[in-house]
């Protein structure tokens, strides 16, 4: 592995100037000048994966658009975070999530509290550009305190992710290809039956729609403990 | 343990003084296609009635790889050492076995199975990288030293520095045969220039397109060529180990090259020290599951490391960031192949084969509504007509000709006016369509291309890994709406809806797969647009 | 000044975006002059009209009568505005979508039924229930959508007043799925 020296580097953004460091992606260094970039899978203290396609930038010269999640920046590159192809493309790729698994929001756990719906307002995306794929999967209800409902599920793999990289049990993860695709835990076992699953919650608090929830627990619970992970990592890093 | 071309030489000699021992061969190709239509039986039968007659000591029989022609297999041919006369049956069944042996016992050709080779099918091809096959045994190292193999490596080792070895294939203008078409040369080059302590070179013979079959063919018929390649790969980008990725569904190619694998350390070809050189490699073979989205760079590294087959996102590039974190080059089997022979006539000679920019040849395999199935090997730039009409010898069953669809379900359909169009990686893009890995899908008037189109996108919806929403999604929608044009129940909106969605599942996707998933929808719509019209209901 | 001809109708839904239209309270009276209402609930008109300037639809297309009533609406109306989540994504109502029509009739009439003396799905008087049920502009095109579980009142309001006005308005403002 090639390990490089840390510089600062300025570039454009939307014609903006901006500096960053070497280090440091596209999303990290707009988010520092408050340039919104929607977001859906990233989540800041994960790695990056760059699978919901929201973030999806143009960078003059380059041949196709490129998530600015994963994208290091380059000195003097030219970004653009705004166009009409750029904002009709989220709005269709929003559509496929939405017309995928089963968002039906008056019924959810997680109405006004969804990152998903949240999206459908940034985007002001009004109604599905795709129709409605109708597929079901069961729900999983047999741990003591949490539900897994895969037809709320956008496979943003946040889950899969906090539980290898902060909680360290490698519990979750995805089976199934395509649009069958789903989480499981462990061998696809029931979760009250994992055995590496240690109940931390963790995925619950990270899940932007109402897939993973948490049993008899008030709204503003809900919104309290989304601020674990944040604090856990500051608390870490102020460790290191 | 052969430490020079000296040695290596000694072997080659001794080796064909031992097969001009006998007189004459009797080659069953046991490539898969043929075997399928039972070529080991016929091999074992043909063992037994020649040693039956005492003919032994007179003819061998051995199995062999793929001789192309596969629509008419099995394929027997009759080498005689004397003259190098060879004669090739065809269609040969066990029944045909005794009459086999008695022609060969009498020295009469069997005329009722032989095969013209003057037809243009043999005559237009050019073989370079299948120049083995369904000549040498694939079990056999000796063989394939025996016909020149290996010296080109024993050279290069000996003779050249990794710089030399690159510059002769950016000459060569060698690009890559998995689809993409990179410069091989540059890509060597950008790993050799990186500084690591460890390397790799990953072959790729994850080939998952419906209707190709040249990988296989290639790894059955000829492994030591593709290790060879590799070999050389190894020490142009100082790399030490290789993995050759290959899917489960070809059991066969695998054994053989596990087999080849097993040979070369033996005579330590692969290994430390090779030829006393100074340089180490070795190989190990790698099964894939079966999922198409491992043939994606960044999806079968994933899977040779355990992980589960996903692709991610580029940069870093695998020259950076490989296997394991460390620089690799992934070169397609058929690329290796070519390796070689490059270095053993120089890049020069390769580059005055085929056009300017697509040098050397190309293995085709040639399925659909053809005479001729099978695999043939001819220099870039050869027409379609010439390949389709001569070669492939017409539609099987005289019906026109519609279209020709390469390049697999990241592909897209040319259809007849384009038939004096060159092969080559640049003009076949110029008509919306790719040279993919050499699958070559000949269509005639009796087919549907919206069914065509489906049939691609339904594959890749069931090949999508899933990761990204566009291809997870997406693909699940065009197949959606393609159903809806079949059943005839498509609406205009329908219409616009296709071209806009696949749009967007080519501009957005992740990886490969996804990014050229419509396209056979997109080169459809191009060339057959009334067909899809033709599904829209009046309302 | 002509009066807008405006149409309201609630197909698959449950009335709660016409309750929330109502919940418009006195700005109903400030927006009454400008409307004359040819076609709804609120009055008691039989088939629908010719020549309306608005409709507003909602609820989802679930059975052969909804799908020919919107290509009606569609062929007499100017515009069209789906109110409220069923209308714009099938929602609640399509949520059978996941089990299909025939679980839910066999649900409905023979599982939870006190009485089916037939022993039988009526087959006339009540409409055939489609295979899936879709939102509008699945079947025919929707010119406004205007989301929500039941759509705001304040939504509705800040619409019409749009529409009378001939402005447009950033609706996610005032509404958005599931609100």
């Amino acid at each position: 592995m090639i390990k490089q020296k840390v510089r600062v580097k300025s570039f454009k953004i939307n014609d903006i100037t901006v500096t960053g460091r070497s280090d440091q992606t596209l999303l990290e260094v707009a988010k520092e000048h408050n340039i919104f970039i929607p977001t859906l899978c990233y989540l800041e203290g994960l790695s990056c994966v760059g699978s919901c396609r929201l973030c999806l930038v143009e960078i003059k010269g380059a041949h196709e658009l490129v998530p600015a999640c994963t994208s290091k920046i380059k000195e003097d590159m030219e970004v653009i975070t705004t166009s009409e192809k750029i904002d009709s493309h989220r709005k269709m790729i929003l559509s496929m999530i939405f017309s995928e698994r089963s968002h039906t929001c008056s019924v959810c756990e997680a109405n006004g509290d969804c990152e998903l719906q949240n999206k459908s307002v940034e985007l002001q995306l009004d109604h599905s550009l795709v129709p409605y794929i109708d597929s079901r999967f069961a729900i999983d209800a047999s741990h003591k305190n949490f539900v897994h409902d895969p037809n709320r599920c956008i496979l943003c793999s946040r889950c899969v992710r906090v539980c290898s990289e902060i909680e360290g049990a490698n519990a979750i993860n995805i089976a199934g290809r395509g649009i069958n695709s789903q989480i499981i835990h462990d061998m696809d076992d029931p979760w009250i039956d994992s055995q590496s699953c240690t109940s931390c919650g963790k995925c619950v608090y990270v899940c932007p729609t109402g897939a993973l929830y948490e049993k008899e627990i008030s709204k503003e619970d809900v919104i309290t403990k989304r601020e674990i992970i944040h604090n856990l990592l500051k608390s870490r890093a102020e460790n290191e | 343990m052969i430490t020079s071309l000296l040695e290596l030489e000694e072997l080659a000699n001794c080796k064909r003084c031992d097969e001009e021992s006998v007189i004459e061969e009797l080659r069953v190709c046991i490539g898969s296609s043929c075997l399928s239509r039972g070529a080991d039986e016929i091999e074992k039968d043909l063992k037994t009635a020649i040693e039956d007659k005492g003919l032994q000591t007179r003819c061998r029989v051995k199995g062999v790889g793929c001789s192309g022609l596969c629509a008419n297999g099995t394929l027997v041919s009759h080498y005689k050492n004397a003259t190098k006369e060879n004669i090739l049956y065809e269609d040969i069944t066990l029944d045909d076995v005794d009459a086999l042996a008695i022609s060969i016992e009498q020295e009469k050709p069997y005329s009722l199975k032989v095969c013209d080779t003057n037809q243009p099918f043999f005559t237009k091809q050019t073989k370079i990288v299948l120049e083995n096959a369904g000549i040498i045994d694939p079990n056999d190292i000796e063989d394939y030293i025996a016909h020149g193999g290996y010296a080109t490596l024993f050279h290069v080792l000996h003779e050249m520095m990794p710089v030399d070895v690159i510059n002769e294939v950016k000459i060569s203008g060698l690009r890559g045969r998995g689809g993409g078409g990179f410069p091989t040369g540059q890509k060597w080059e950008s790993v050799y220039k990186v500084q690591s302590e460890q390397k790799y070179i990953v072959c790729n013979g994850d080939e998952g397109d419906p209707g190709a079959f040249m990988d296989r063919a290639l790894m059955e018929a000829d492994p030591h060529k593709v290790i060879e390649g590799m070999i050389i790969a190894g020490f142009a980008c100082e790399a030490t180990k290789g993995y050759i990725y290959v899917r489960a569904e070809y059991p066969i190619a695998v054994e053989k090259l596990n087999h080849a694998i097993k040979q070369a350390r033996k005579l330590g070809i692969l290994g430390n020290q090779i030829a006393h050189s100074g340089f180490d490699f070795d190989i190990e073979v790698r099964l894939g599951g079966g999922a198409f989205v491992c043939g994606e760079a960044t999806a079968l590294i994933a899977s040779i490391e355990g992980n589960r087959g996903n692709p991610r996102q580029k940069p870093p590039h695998l020259s950076d960031y490989g296997l394991w974190g460390e620089p690799t080059v992934l070169n397609n089997v058929e690329t290796l192949a070519n390796i070689p022979s490059i270095l053993k006539n120089g890049g020069e000679w390769f580059k005055n084969i085929g056009t300017p920019t697509s040098t050397g040849t190309k293995i085709f395999a040639l399925t659909g509504h053809i005479k001729n199935t099978g695999l043939v090997e001819v220099p870039m730039g050869i027409t379609l007509r010439e390949l389709i009409y001569e070669i492939g010898g017409g539609t099987s069953d005289g019906k026109p000709l519609k279209a020709i669809q390469t390049g697999g379900p990241s592909g897209g359909c040319i259809p007849t006016q384009f038939l004096d169009l060159t092969i080559d990686y640049d003009s076949l893009k110029s008509v919306g369509t790719i040279m993919g890995s050499g699958g070559m899908i000949v269509i005639d008037e009796s087919s549907n291309m919206v069914e065509l189109a489906h049939f691609f996108m339904d594959f890749c919806k069931s090949e999508s890994c899933g990761k990204c929403v566009p291809c997870r999604v997406g693909t699940t929608q065009l197949t959606h709406l393609l159903e809806k044009f079949i059943a005839k129940e498509a609406t205009q909106a329908d219409f616009e809806l296709l071209k806009e969605l696949s749009s967007v599942v080519k501009g957005t996707s992740l990886c490969g797969l996804g990014q050229t998933a419509p396209n056979p929808v997109l080169s459809t719509i191009r060339y057959f647009e009334s067909e899809y019209l033709e599904g829209i209901k009046n309302d | 000044m002509n009066k807008i001809r405006l149409a309201t109708i609630w197909l698959d839904g449950c009335s709660g975006c016409h309750m929330s239209f109502l919940d418009m309270d006195e700005r109903l009276i400030e927006l009454a002059p400008y409307f004359e209402v040819v076609y709804s609930p609120y009055v008691d008109t039989k088939e629908f009209p010719q020549n309306v300037d608005l409709t507003i639809v909602e609820g989802a297309l679930s059975s052969d009568h909804d799908l020919e009533m919107i290509k009606k609406i569609r062929a007499n109306s100017k515009l069209i505005l789906a109110l409220g989540d069923c209308a714009i994504t099938g929602n609640i109502s399509a949520m059978k979508n996941l089990y299909g029509s025939e679980a839910v009739l066999q649900r409905g009439y023979f599982e939870l039924a006190d009485m089916n003396e037939e022993n039988r799905y009526p087959s006339t008087v009540v409409p055939k229930l489609l295979d899936r049920v879709i939102p509008l502009h699945e079947a025919v095109k929707v010119d406004y959508f205007l989301p929500g579980c039941p759509t705001p009142a304040d939504a509705i309001y800040e619409m019409i007043h749009a529409l009378i006005n001939g402005t447009t308005i950033d609706i996610s403002k005032y509404t958005r799925f599931g609100k």
